[in-house]
């Protein structure tokens, strides 16, 4: 059995309803758990970008990418290795504001951590930081200990170093 | 710019006509050569429904008893006639009921459209009466689906929902339509659909991989084709022919490859799979190159991917790229379709024959003649056997007719010993095993093709599945001949059961009813056979009558189908007792 890893599905498609549920049932029928999944705009006017991550033999990711790509909708789908993508992931923490004043610690984790200050109110503030996962995790960490009243972490999303020729795909189509 | 005035104009250029969302439904089938569909109105359909009765003269709508009927009476239509099957039911339950076949078609590559009615557009999501998620529900089992909830939708989905129905691999496209653009008004015009940006269904075939598979081909010892119905949907029969002729190379088939090539050729070494022949699946593990022709690799047909064909190069002729490598590495992939990729094989495979290969195939067969074969065709016991009536069939029929299966044993006693000369005459369901499926694909594929002789054979199980469609034959005077080979068991399991669940059959006797008063109930011509020696007579009778004819075979109740390779098993240990 080859063993499992982590890897980043970049998928092109059409802008349409219900496609969500046609590729996640893709996921869902081979009792695949999704790691995250995010869907946005990409480069090219009308064409939608899905970041899907999820841990698999590479083998078996192959054939995931085939069936993905077999759905009329779906332009373009590729997978990479952390090492072939730059990758982010984004977290908001909503913490009490007497904590910024009455702990002097805080403010020196969120200078560390290159976090941001999104809002101040009397009762709360929200902070903001984008990075890798084991960065937000230390942050997590540290600041759990003063007590988060909500936490909230964002699906990855990822650019290849790589090109993926997606526009010159399509121009070739029109 | 420029494009933006020559969209005007063509828009100008084009009739348009305001028409309701419903006539639009109407046509756009007209405008897609549909001649005949099957369905069950209901509420939300209504108004489908009552512009069908306007245009009844140039369409045919076939009320069938339930649903699922419909769509398999659509695949069976599809089967038969390389067209699209057409079917239509209201929201809620009429559409849930239809994706049994939906999953069959998508399983099996069949081109189906399927018309739901929904609620109205303002009712979506309020659990309104009838109304489900016929979109969602449908995702996983769909080439294609849509939901329309404005009328001037119609016809760009319509277009592309044929096109895409029918193109590259087929399957079955789902439309629904809520009740509100059904009336709403709209200028219509049509399109056909001839390209989707980001859809390629037919991969360009690349020579320099046929020129690999036919290097592979040409230094083969010991090749071996195995093809399916891929070489049916590409019509590349002829190709086929050609190929194995100009190598002579030994050739087996699937299930669904079943009559791509007459049963009498002497280069077709029978069924791979299961309950195939005997030489074609030893021999898989002997051959040096398997050559895969339009199939995939199905477990049914492998038996254990570990121990199948391990000694031997794998060329790979494929129209849909996800089946490459899905299930066995291959050395070498065309992809494409298969007319093409033959075509361009055809000049550069060296003309040879491997007598002695050949040899192996007609060995093994005697010992599965012996073994099987005999019993099944020339049984010396009292109890009639499936296979003699199979045979009966052959004879009367001269191997012309089509053979429309259900599922189970009698199903794999029809692919085995059916004779068939003419292309496109096994309609069974293989990749989904749906049981009742004869009866209504028996009644779709005789109205796609009244010329030919069609049959439905089924056994007592699953005939009782669907047997209300007895009532659409009745209704519509289709001349379809259905036999049922009757053990009184739901046979196939409870061969299982003897083998290895150690006889213990649970909930596998039937207690059936007459089902020649049920016949006769619909006002068919039916008859009951108990004897071999009525046998041929009561065949003669069916084949000849000029109506729809119900005939009854009482067979040995505890028959088993061999051989056999248990699931799980290498195709080398298929058994023969």
């Amino acid at each position: 059995m080859e063993e499992k890893q982590l890897y980043t599905v970049s998928i092109y498609t059409e802008n349409n309803i219900g496609l969500l549920n046609r590729i996640s049932a893709i996921f869902q029928r081979r009792h695949i758990n999704i790691e995250s999944i995010t869907s946005s705009v990409s480069e090219i006017e009308g064409v939608s970008r899905w970041t899907i991550v999820v841990k698999l033999a590479e083998e078996q990711m192959k054939k995931i990418i085939g069936q993905i790509e077999k759905q009329v909708e779906v332009i373009k789908a590729y997978y990479h290795t952390d090492d072939e993508t730059i990758y982010q992931e984004s977290v908001l923490f909503k913490i009490k504001s007497d904590l910024l004043f009455e702990e002097r610690q805080i403010q020196n984790i969120i200078k560390e951590s290159y976090a941001r200050i999104v809002t101040v109110n009397r009762e709360f503030f929200v902070l903001e930081k984008s990075g890798r996962r084991s960065e937000i995790e230390l942050l997590y960490r540290e600041l759990s200990a003063f007590g988060i009243m909500q936490f909230v972490r964002s699906g990855r999303i990822s650019v290849t170093k790589e090109e993926m020729k997606i526009s010159e795909m399509l121009a070739a189509f029109n | 710019m420029k494009t933006v005035t020559h969209t005007i104009e063509q828009k100008v250029n084009q009739q348009t006509e305001r028409i309701t969302g419903s006539e639009a439904v109407i046509k756009c089938l007209l405008a897609e050569g549909v001649d005949t569909l099957y369905g069950y109105p209901g509420g939300a359909i209504m108004p489908v429904y009552d512009e069908l009765y306007k245009y009844q003269d140039q369409l045919h709508h076939v009320l069938t008893r339930h649903e699922q009927g419909a769509t398999h009476a659509a695949q069976g239509y599809a089967r038969i006639s390389g067209k699209v099957g057409v079917t239509i039911a209201t929201s809620g339950p009429g559409a849930t009921n239809l994706i049994t076949g939906i999953a069959d078609a998508q399983i099996d590559s069949t081109p189906m459209i399927c018309i739901t009615g929904q609620v109205g557009s303002h009712l979506l999501g309020s659990d309104a009466f009838q109304e489900t998620d016929i979109v969602g529900i449908s995702t996983p089992v769909t080439k294609w689906n849509h939901q329309i909830t404005k009328a001037s939708e119609i016809p760009e989905v319509f277009a592309k929902a044929f096109y895409i129905a029918k193109s590259g691999r087929p399957g079955p496209v789902l439309i629904d339509i809520t009740k509100d653009a059904q009336f709403e008004e709209f200028d219509f015009t049509y399109e056909k659909c001839e390209v989707i940006r980001s859809y390629k269904p037919v991969p360009k075939v690349n020579p320099d991989k046929v020129a690999e598979a036919a290097e592979l081909i040409n230094n083969a010892k010991k090749p071996f084709i195995v093809w399916g119905q891929g070489v049916i949907l590409g019509e590349a029969e002829k190709e086929l022919t050609e190929v194995i002729e100009k190598a002579g190379i030994p050739s087996a088939w699937t299930i669904l490859g079943a009559s791509a090539i007459p049963t009498s050729h002497p280069l077709n070494v029978g069924m791979v799979g299961m309950h195939g022949n005997y030489a074609p699946n030893k021999l898989t593990n002997e051959c040096d190159v398997l050559i895969a022709i339009g199939m995939r690799f199905d477990d049914r047909v492998t038996g254990n991917l570990a121990t199948y064909a391990k000694q031997a190069k794998i060329v790979h002729f494929e129209i849909d790229p996800a089946e490459v490598d899905k299930n066995v590495k291959t050395d070498v992939a065309v992809l494409g379709n298969a007319k093409e990729s033959l075509q361009q094989l055809i000049p550069l495979l060296h003309s040879n024959s491997h007598p002695e290969w050949h040899q192996r195939f007609k060995d093994l067969y005697q010992i599965e003649f012996e073994k099987v074969i005999k019993n099944d065709l020339h049984p010396t016991k009292e109890g009639l056997t499936m296979g003699e009536v199979l045979k009966e069939i052959n004879l009367q029929s001269k191997g012309e007719a089509a053979i429309v299966s259900d599922v189970g044993q009698h199903q794999m006693i029809a692919c085995r010993y059916a004779d068939f000369n003419v292309t496109k005459s096994n309609i069974t369901s293989g990749g989904l095993g749906t049981m009742g499926f004869a009866l209504p694909a028996a009644i779709g594929a005789k109205m796609a093709a009244p010329d030919r002789e069609v049959v439905a054979i089924a056994g007592d199980g699953g005939y009782q599945m669907t047997i209300q469609e007895l009532g659409t034959i009745f209704q519509t005077k289709v001349p379809v001949k259905v036999v049922v080979l009757n053990n009184d068991f739901l046979g196939m399991v409870r061969q299982w059961q003897q083998l290895f669940f150690d006889k213990r059959y649970a909930s596998t006797e039937l207690v059936n009813p007459d089902f020649v008063a049920i016949a006769k109930g619909y006002h068919l011509p039916a008859k009951r056979v108990t004897k071999r020696s009525e046998l041929s007579a009561a065949v003669k009778e069916m084949m000849e009558s000029k109506e729809a004819y119900f005939l009854e075979v009482c067979v040995e109740k505890e028959d088993n189908v061999f051989p056999m390779i248990p699931t799980g098993s290498s195709v080398s240990d298929i058994r023969l007792e």
